[in-house]
């Protein structure tokens, strides 16, 4: 039995509706208990800024793809190296750290909970293997459906309860917790160079539209209880103008679930962007959040780009073959067979370019322009819009409009007229922040009632202790001390353990994998379908019988049983 | 008793289709599989114990004395080669990068002598790539550079390309065009639909030509180049540019003749250019068996692919400097623990001369070449054979190998740990 004791604790947990509290955590083998005895380890946090343990909603950290960006980059593998030194393994890579350079810096800023943004089902085993050596964070998979042949084919049929038993099967095999839609439609289309313009358009052979995938696997979703809803990286992503199919997507979701958002959809940044070319691109920020306060069937997440030199990865293969038209630099695709596409190439967003001072501007639009925290989470997309050691960075600058204004006076000349950031005079405080980085990643993945995103009795104990006293600092004129506070927690505790202390990891880490089992009727099972079976016996190139992952992947999952739907 | 759906560990196409039929723990019959796979499965003559070098010759040893033995060479060396890893599994690869990291040894694998040129490539310009399955259903045009899967990816082409039916390609052998780009005429010329024969060491002028003639420029090409006509070369654009759906396949014919992997590049580069105009991808037809699967066990774990040097504490990747190769040809590594491959026979004479000056310890199922430049042979089990555990095709989709038979022997990766295990003064990994 471990026990530990935090005393004075200045405890920010919204989903418990405490601000500021200061108050003693007790920790008893992994969760937290009414009370500990007195022969508990103390944590004295010196009524510091203490968070339930970050979570991020939507990451790229392990996989295929990922891999890939660090095989093809040695050049950024040199950028972040770092020593074998007590617990911690030799790490290497600044925007796409290893495994272990991933786990650490994100333990480090008191993250205890990652989504991985996409997985392709065909190459699960690769991304539990790497979740594997992310130790200190337990971890979730969003699986892509976005050009699953046995999904099209359903959709095109308007069988939403066979939609619902591919995915139910497919999350199983690739021992998946959510669905993710990448460009739906649009990754099939790229199988033969094409892509998609609009979510009216019908994907080439499939006589299926986006429209049409995209609310048919909200209503599979909804029946199948699955605990996080669609999570939807749109169509159109990075192109001027963008924003109206962004809006036209937002229009076709209906409000489902009382308990949370019915589509979450990610890096809305990405897809924000007003005009027509890169000339006269602008922010439509407002538009965009304009539809989101009216909608709370719907959460976003930033998708903040901050300047510098990163890599983006995304399933969108053919988004990242028209980046590396204008890029002109290495290039990387990897189309995965009935299933998904994906794509890498480094860029440096830069602040002499107005196109990437407008991303950049917008992605703080959104999160300023939002009324309800819950619905604009923060994140970069990591490593798309930037590395996740950014992340206190875009605290500050949402904290504080002063350094917002000192950041607006570097950038390239005629922003301000294209975004409307400049005249923001919103700040938020701690208690957004809590939400945005936490709270709100934790009701909107559906994992509160895990015990996750609170601190409340019976809640695994993943506690972020910073060194930050929010009585003392004024976020909006000490701006650097919130970003320096929130880089290096003084303790992170995971699962009842102190993992990480002062930016160093102490412990070997002992992570778990969630995923979701979602149970459909006796009738509507998948590998008893010989029509599914026949198809992907004859398209696969793997057997159905080895295609799902074997538990030995998972040393320690959590599986997560729904009930059948009728 | 029949075994379905077995994964071949052999070569990178780990077919995972056969069956085997299994008697009194023994392998009798491989089914669906090719000749390199029966071979695999059916001639696996193993040691019946580690073996120790004496003066005069031999010795059997205990696995206790052999771990231990090994982990005090390990110790008492400077500059430490832990080189191979291919035909083995993820897991052991793993603890291999571990005791690297541990002893700060240079850990290297099959890449170095194979497609470490296609890796060098990659990383200046990328890798448009796919999953077999996407070749399989999509694509009308498929290409072979440099390489004969006839002979080294015997199923390659009746289970990806050339003769599979796929979705959009219903009738394979009438829907598919073949072009085989070499130096000879291999047996898989022979079924080409176009055959382009090149001089030796002509690739690059080659591929630089196609993508002279893509780009819109073929005036500036002359009539022969490399030994092949104009005439051929903008029949080949041609075919490229109209295809609905392409891959170019490649092997060490163009990784390892003149250019290296500059040859790569430009062929990554050509293929990039097609991209303007239709779909097209390039893809290493890769050898060992789970090569692919070190590239990516090295990689999430190091950051780099091979060639990995641990000496600064830090990971660090210079091939030429860090390759296994280069570090044995300098003579400047003291000992060597050589995994799942068989250096002895690959690599060149002062490279394997110098593995024969120092101690070497070989961990592999099978006694083969490097067993004879080696102080001790700690035999294992077979990935895919008696052990299972995970392996990445050539195009990176990861597979699990069965265990299908039990042979008795201990997993290389029990013995890489206890081996790990002692050199961490006992404390567990």
């Amino acid at each position: 039995m471990t026990e530990i004791w935090v005393k004075n604790a200045c405890v920010i947990d919204p989903i418990r509706g405490i601000n500021g509290e200061i108050m003693d955590i007790t920790i008893r083998d992994g969760r937290i208990v009414e009370s500990v005895s007195d022969r508990a380890d103390v944590i004295d946090a010196q009524r510091c800024l203490t968070l339930p343990g970050g979570i991020d909603s939507h990451t790229h950290v392990s996989g295929t793809k990922v891999n890939f960006g660090r095989y093809m980059s040695p050049e950024d593998m040199r950028a972040g190296r770092t020593k074998r030194k007590g617990k911690m393994h030799v790490t290497s890579g600044y925007y796409v750290p290893t495994t272990f350079g991933n786990s650490y810096r994100y333990s480090a800023m008191g993250y205890t909970t990652l989504l991985e943004g996409a997985m392709a089902p065909l190459e699960a085993r690769h991304t539990h293997e790497e979740f594997t050596a992310t130790p200190h964070q337990d971890m979730l998979a969003n699986t892509l459906f976005d050009g699953n042949w046995a999904v099209m084919d359903a959709v095109r049929e308007k069988d939403i309860r066979k939609t619902a038993a591919v995915v139910a099967w497919t999350l199983k095999a690739a021992r998946g917790y959510g669905i993710k839609l990448t460009n739906p439609g649009g990754t099939e289309a790229w199988g033969f160079g094409e892509d998609l313009t609009g979510i009216h358009e019908m994907v080439p052979h499939f006589a299926v539209t986006p429209a049409e995938i995209i609310t048919t696997m909200i209503r599979a979703n909804e029946l199948l209880k699955l605990p996080h809803s669609v999570h939807l990286h749109c169509n159109n992503l990075g192109k001027p103008g963008n924003y109206q199919t962004t809006l036209e997507t937002f229009d076709i979701v209906p409000d489902l679930n009382p308990d949370r958002q019915t589509l979450y959809a990610t890096h809305v940044q990405f897809h924000a962007y007003g005009g027509g070319t890169w000339k006269n691109i602008s922010s439509k920020a407002e538009e965009i959040t304009r539809s989101v306060n009216s909608k709370p069937q719907i959460v976003m997440d930033m998708g903040q780009i901050m300047f510098g030199r990163t890599m983006t990865m995304t399933a969108d293969g053919p988004m990242e073959f028209n980046l590396h038209c204008l890029h002109h630099n290495k290039w990387s695709n990897h189309d995965v067979e009935l299933e998904t596409g994906s794509g890498i190439i480094p860029v440096t967003y830069s602040k002499k370019s107005a196109v990437n001072c407008i991303m950049w501007a917008i992605g703080l639009e959104l999160a300023l322009l939002t009324k309800n925290p819950y619905q604009c989470l923060l994140e970069t997309d990591n490593p798309n819009g930037a590395p996740f050691v950014k992340y206190p960075e875009i605290i500050g600058l949402l904290m504080s409009k002063r350094y917002r204004d000192e950041e607006c006076a570097t950038l390239a000349t005629g922003v301000e007229q294209r975004t409307s950031l400049c005249a923001l005079e919103r700040e938020l405080d701690w208690h957004d922040i809590a939400v945005m980085t936490r709270a709100g990643q934790a009701k909107a993945l559906g994992i509160i009632n895990q015990g996750k995103g609170h601190l409340g009795i019976g809640a695994e104990a993943d506690i972020a202790i910073y060194p930050i006293r929010t009585d003392s600092v004024d976020p909006a004129r000490e701006y650097r001390k919130v970003v320096e506070g929130f880089q290096k927690t003084r303790y992170t505790i995971k699962r009842g353990r102190v993992v990480s202390r002062d930016g160093d990891i102490i412990v070997d880490g002992a992570n778990a994998t969630f995923w979701v089992d979602a149970k459909v009727p006796e009738d509507l099972r998948m590998e008893n379908d010989p029509e599914f079976i026949k198809r992907f016996e004859q398209f696969y190139t793997v057997r159905m019988s080895n295609y799902p992952v074997q538990d030995v992947y998972l040393p320690r999952g959590r599986r997560i049983e729904t009930e059948v739907f009728t | 008793m029949i075994e379905h759906d077995v994964v071949c560990p052999f070569c990178g196409c780990l077919c995972d289709d056969l069956e085997l039929v299994c008697e009194g723990g023994k392998i009798v019959k491989v089914q669906n599989g090719c000749a390199l796979a029966e071979s695999t499965f059916m001639n696996d003559v193993r040691l019946p114990s580690p073996i120790r070098r004496t003066e005069s010759g031999w010795e059997d040893i205990s696995y206790t004395e052999a771990i231990k033995e090994t982990a005090e060479i390990l110790q008492g060396a400077d500059r430490p080669l832990l080189y191979g890893w291919s035909s083995t599994h993820g897991e052991a690869q793993s603890i291999g990068v571990h005791i690297a990291e541990l002893i700060g040894a240079v850990i290297d694998n099959t890449s170095t002598v194979c497609h470490g040129p296609s890796i060098l490539a990659i990383q200046e310009v990328g890798h448009p790539g796919c999953t077999l399955g996407q070749v399989k259903n999509r694509a009308d045009v498929i290409i072979y550079w440099g390489c004969n899967p006839i002979e080294a990816h015997p199923r390659h082409m009746s289970r990806y390309t050339t003769y599979a039916t796929g979705f959009f390609v219903p009738d394979a052998q009438r829907e598919r065009t073949v072009i085989v780009v070499d130096t000879r005429r291999t047996d898989t010329a022979g079924i080409a639909d176009e055959f382009v024969q090149i001089e030796h060491s002509g690739d690059y002028a080659v591929l630089s030509a196609l993508r002279a003639i893509v780009r819109g420029k073929a005036s500036v090409i002359p009539a022969k180049v490399a030994g092949v006509s104009k005439e051929q070369l903008i029949r080949i654009a041609e075919i490229c540019k109209t295809a609905k759906f392409g891959a170019i396949f490649f092997g060490l014919g163009l990784t390892m003749s003149r250019g290296k992997y500059k040859n790569i590049r430009n062929a990554i580069e050509l293929t990039d250019e097609l991209n303007r105009h239709t779909k097209f991808v390039i893809s290493p037809l890769r050898g060992h068996g789970n090569v692919y699967g070190s590239n990516e066990v090295f990689t999430w774990m190091t950051g780099y692919p091979f060639a990995v040097d641990f000496a600064r504490g830090i990971a660090f990747y210079n091939p030429g400097e860090t390759t296994a190769v280069d570090i044995l040809r300098r003579g400047e590594c003291d000992a060597a623990l050589i995994v799942a491959s068989d250096p002895g026979a690959n690599f060149p004479r002062a490279a394997a001369a110098h593995l024969a000056k120092i101690p070497t310890v070989v961990i592999d199922p099978h006694v083969n070449a490097t067993t004879a430049l080696s102080r001790i042979h700690i035999p294992c089990t077979a990935a895919g054979i008696d052990a299972a555990g995970t392996a990445y095709r050539m195009d990176g989709v990861p597979i699990r190998l069965k265990k299908v038979i039990d042979r008795g022997y201990p997993d290389d990766a029990e013995i890489l740990k206890k081996i790990y295990d002692r050199l961490n003064g006992g404390k567990e990994l």
